[in-house]
């Protein structure tokens, strides 16, 4: 038997919107290829947001499946999170064709390789060549993102955070402002990234040298046929959890999160940052619940610390932030840690919980996002917060919804970070994990300080005489944002369809 | 009983008003204000109503129930319904917004602000106020109680003085860490009702009948507490209110400490003891220790104040602590005074301020005692309201503020008669920073700022700022001589807390003919 190999029996509706979104990523690099210059953004858009909608509606029309196909399982919690992803990526793909707020065209540089300062920079962007490589890019992302989600064995986990990471990369690296900054979070999100990647892929290996498989279900029996830790399960468990937490952006794990968030074009940050929180937790969650489900009492401690200081470094550091990109980014990684609290209660209403906070957390970000792309000086963006002295008075609507975003960040009752809030810390003291929901209260409660402060400062502050202007953004921005400002307040005041949805769906298979 | 849903009805008019306001163009200031005055009188009409209806020896605890599935998968549902003391508490809120909103028809020029924004604030709060009060499902009581805080810190910190962004955001902070600390004893309390009941519910009555280890119940106790604690204020958790109430309009501190803060010692009756009867018993002595030392420090504290508004903050701390005294000596004379002297003290806190306020706002905006004197002498009938309100606020006999106050004190000395006996000291106190205040500014030499003659003369009432008044004083006497409507309504109540806490006392008997001798 061993060394036969047995063609996989391929449920292929089942995969059918991953193999929509990829078919339409290399549809994209032929167009990229192949297509005259003028038409090709247009061409793009299509493609892109033709194929995130395909693949919704076909998801939605699977709902009841529950499926293992090959290395892939298609479960309620992948079928979520699939869809939740595939929302985000719509909402980013919005964000990332507004052309109207930056004076020069899109958020992207003309051409990422063309020096910063340079002569071939500066001709290209007179000439307004228009950077379109970004759509199969991110299509790419999106399915590395989906199969994260899906992927029941550690190779194609890892073939999986390969395709969401490398595009990822590339696109930190293509703002048209502050290039440099920019390059350098590309570089520096690739090098750590790297290095995650070969924690995982290490750890896989010791782990296949544990139980001589790499399927998840497999590693679980292999453990309970033999009890008792042994350092190769111990190394290879701790070796991919690390690869994960890294892309979960996990303490002692977050260093690349500020300078990559705050280099990176907005739109490319709010899609990093909601939706490769929404795959790596997927990943997460399916590798600690079906793999290592049975031996949770060892490695919980660990989480335990691991979500403790994720909530409190976070929460303190962003205190201390003066960039409102780096003050969220380190809010993310707080937001990672109150996420993990679900993750370490491994019951159902843990994996529910997770579900719902990443879908409050991915819109709230991407609204807070779409906002920060709007406050610019000078061409760029005004990201620094004295700048945003006095929005309130100039632009209401725009501070209302920062401020909307900020409460639902904070866990404001009537917002959807409240609820998130609730049902993760819900399923904690179900758990019995206690303790550890008295630390989140309290870096909620520190959290809480510097949301306000960016609300204060928006109304209570007057405005420089210098300050920055709000640019008026086209139909994409204002969809994306009334689109999130709607999702953050109907999760909270009216969440029970949402809840049900991600109750009935909260079950791995294995 | 008839099934109209009354409070849903009641806390919805104002938000009606609110958005009606808000939707007029900005030239109309005049109209917004008419239209939120309008507004708030139907919905203290409706109150008037409701309570006529109140039964006051039904049996259930609750009357005018309605309910309504919100979350079911949170064990969450829209229900409202009233007890005795929320009946009181509503009816207070509902008299002293148009109240406020009509002393406070001035309080906001356009240089300031939105004028009508002030007003749509004002309603969308009178709305919260009532659900806060009217909620039985726990969840909804904190999302009121949560939600208060929007239109309080925008009014404190788009209307108010020169520091009202600081005192907006530290009463902001001090309000968040307290309700999410009351957010955690929640979750807590869910999840053990999850365990006793089979599913997690947040309905008041069936988290009242919860049996809890006692570890469990003192540390849940102790999250509410602290948001309760911070919203009364007790000390030392007061530090918030004496800036919150220097910053605010007079208006936004009458609502901010007559109404919203009795939303602390309101929970303490209606959540702390029921629920946790075992570890309210336990932390008794504590709270009377905080409860004393407040009434003490708070006096003593506002006997040193040269800023009305800050004076009279300190006071309400002190009258506080006779509240929260009152509710945990566990007696029921002593939590019927409680609740009495929480209307009582919404009544004289709102006298004092809408005076300070009428002052200020002659006096081109300062709060300062020292420049101000001899009011009597050049605004006698303003100085009469004056002295009403600081006697009001010292309790003279005849007023509702007495009677609460001595019965508290009664009920307390049943119980702990040395604490009794100190606390009495907090009303020499407050007879003394009270006269001296009432001495400073209405009597002596007239400041030549004001005096007659000058560019600003000192101009008594108007017929405007005597109708916002009137019923204060009216209500106030009354209460005073004749509380035995409130008491009646109050007192059932009052059984039902004291019998969940299986403390059984007789029923206060007060010679409702003489009210203080």
């Amino acid at each position: 038997m061993d060394d036969i190999l047995i063609a996989p029996d391929i449920d292929y509706l089942a995969l059918a919107p991953m193999i929509i979104v990829g078919a339409t990523a290399v549809v994209g690099v032929l167009v990229e290829a192949f297509a005259p210059r003028r038409p090709r953004r247009g061409i793009q858009l299509v493609l892109t947001f033709g194929a995130l909608i395909a693949a919704f509606v076909v998801l939605i029309s699977q709902a009841g499946t529950r499926v293992i196909t090959g290395s892939l399982a298609i479960d309620g919690p992948s079928l979520v999170l699939q869809g939740l992803i595939l929302l985000i990526a719509i909402v980013s793909a919005m964000l990332m064709a507004e052309r109207r707020v930056d004076p020069a065209g899109d958020a992207f540089a003309p051409r990422a390789s063309a020096l910063p300062g340079s002569e071939e920079e500066r001709v290209l962007s007179t000439r307004g060549f228009m950077q379109t490589e970004v759509w199969p890019l991110m299509l790419f992302a999106v399915v590395g993102m989906m199969l994260f989600t899906a992927a029941n064995d550690l190779l194609v986990m890892f073939i999986a955070l390969e395709i969401m990471s490398l595009p990822l990369y590339l696109l930190a690296g293509m703002s048209r402002r502050r290039r440099l900054l920019s390059q350098e979070a590309a570089l520096k999100y690739f090098i750590l990234g790297a290095f995650s990647s070969a924690f995982f892929i290490f750890g896989a290996a010791m782990l296949y040298g544990f139980s001589g498989t790499i399927s998840l279900p497999g590693i679980a029996d292999a453990l309970s046929a033999n009890p008792g830790q042994t350092p190769l399960i111990f190394i290879g468990f701790g070796l991919v959890v690390i690869g994960l937490l890294f892309k979960v952006g996990a303490v002692p794990f977050h260093q690349w999160v500020p300078d990559v968030y705050q280099g990176s074009p907005s739109a490319v940050t709010a899609f990093m940052a909601a939706a490769v929180k929404v795959a790596a937790f997927g990943a997460l969650l399916r590798f600690l619940y079906v793999a290592f489900g049975g031996a949770r009492w060892d490695w919980q401690p660990a989480l335990w610390i691991i979500a403790i200081a994720t909530m409190l470094v976070g929460s303190i550091l962003a205190i201390t932030q003066t960039d409102i990109k780096r003050m969220l980014a380190y809010s993310s990684i707080a937001q990672a840690g109150f996420i993990l609290v679900g993750v370490i209660a491994v019951n159902p209403e843990g994996v529910a919980a997770v579900m719902f906070y990443l879908a409050a957390y991915g819109f709230a970000t991407l609204g807070a996002f779409a906002v920060i792309s709007l406050v610019r000086q000078d061409g760029g963006e005004a990201t620094h917060l004295s700048n945003w002295a006095g929005l309130g008075k100039r632009s209401p609507v725009l501070a209302l919804s920062m401020s909307l975003f900020m409460l639902s960040f904070a866990g404001i009752p009537l917002t959807s970070g409240f609820i998130g809030k609730f049902t993760v810390f819900e399923a904690a003291i179900l758990a019995d994990a206690v303790p550890l929901v008295i630390v989140g209260v309290i870096a909620s409660i520190i959290a809480a300080f510097f949301y306000v402060r960016v609300i204060v400062l928006m109304f209570f502050t007057e405005p420089a005489e210098d300050g920055p202007t709000v640019v008026l953004p086209s139909v994409f921005t204002t969809l994306v944002l009334a689109i999130s400002v709607a999702v953050t307040v109907i999760l909270g005041v009216f969440p029970q369809p949402v809840l049900d949805l991600v109750e009935q769906a909260n079950v791995f298979l294995r | 009983m008839s099934n109209f849903p009354w409070l849903t009805t009641i806390g919805v008019i104002p938000l009606v008003g609110a958005v009606v306001v808000m939707l007029l163009p900005r030239s109309k200031g005049l109209l917004a204000k008419q239209l939120a005055l309008a507004f708030s009188l139907i919905a203290l009409g409706m109150t008037i109503a409701m309570a006529l209806q109140f039964d006051a020896d039904a049996t259930d605890p609750f009357q005018f129930t309605e309910s309504a599935s919100w979350i079911p998968a949170l064990g969450i549902s829209y229900s409202v319904g009233v007890d005795g003391i929320g009946l009181v508490l509503i009816g207070l809120a509902a008299t002293l917004v148009p109240v406020v909103i009509l002393a406070g028809w001035h309080d906001v020029d356009e240089e300031l602000g939105s004028v009508k924004g002030y007003f749509a604030l004002i309603l969308v709060l009178q709305t919260l106020m009532i659900g806060v009060f009217a909620a039985t499902d726990v969840f909804l009581f904190y999302v009121f109680f949560e939600a208060m805080l929007v239109p309080i810190y925008f009014l404190i910190g788009r209307y108010g003085g020169p520091q009202r962004a600081y005192a907006a955001v530290k009463f902001l902070i001090y309000s968040l860490v307290g309700g999410l600390f009351m957010l955690a004893s929640l979750i807590g309390l869910y999840v053990v009702s999850g365990r006793q009941l089979g599913e997690g519910t947040f309905d008041f009555l069936s988290l009242v009948g919860l049996e809890m280890d006692s570890t469990t119940q003192r540390l849940l106790f102790l999250g509410f507490f602290f948001a309760f604690a911070i919203k009364a204020p007790l000390f030392p958790f007061h530090t918030w209110l004496p800036d919150a109430a220097k910053e605010s309009t007079p208006g936004t501190a009458v609502l901010l400490i007559g109404v919203l803060d009795k939303v602390g010692t309101f929970g303490m009756i209606r959540y702390l003891l029921p629920i946790f009867p075992e570890a309210s018993q336990f932390y008794a002595p504590v709270v009377i220790a905080m409860a004393v030392i407040g009434i003490l420090y708070g006096a003593l504290v506002a006997l040193g104040q040269n800023d009305m508004k800050r004076l009279f903050a300190y006071s309400s701390m002190s009258h506080f602590g006779f509240i929260a005294l009152g509710i945990f000596v566990f007696t029921n004379i002593g939590m019927s005074g409680s609740v009495l002297y929480m209307v009582a003290h919404g009544l004289s806190t709102a006298a004092v301020f809408l005076v300070a306020g009428f002052l200020m706002a002659r006096r081109g905006g300062s709060s300062l005692i020292s420049d101000y004197g001899g009011i009597s002498k050049v605004a006698p009938v303003l100085a009469g309201f004056l002295l009403f309100a600081a006697m009001s606020s010292l309790a003279l006999p005849g007023l509702a503020s007495f009677l609460g106050e001595f019965m508290v004190l009664l009920g307390t000395f049943q119980i702990y008669p040395w604490v009794a006996v100190v606390a009495t000291l907090g009303i020499v106190f407050t007879a003394a920073y009270v006269l001296r205040f009432y001495q400073r500014t209405a009597t002596g030499p007239v400041p030549a700022a004001y005096a007659p003659g000058s560019a600003h003369p000192m101009t008594d009432v108007k017929a405007r700022e005597v109708t916002a008044l009137a019923p204060l004083v009216l209500l106030t006497i009354v209460l005073g001589v004749f509380p035995a409507p409130a008491l009646d309504v109050i007192n059932p109540a009052v059984e039902w807390t004291q019998q969940t806490l299986g403390v059984v006392d007789p029923p206060p008997q007060i010679d409702t003919t003489g009210g203080g001798q």
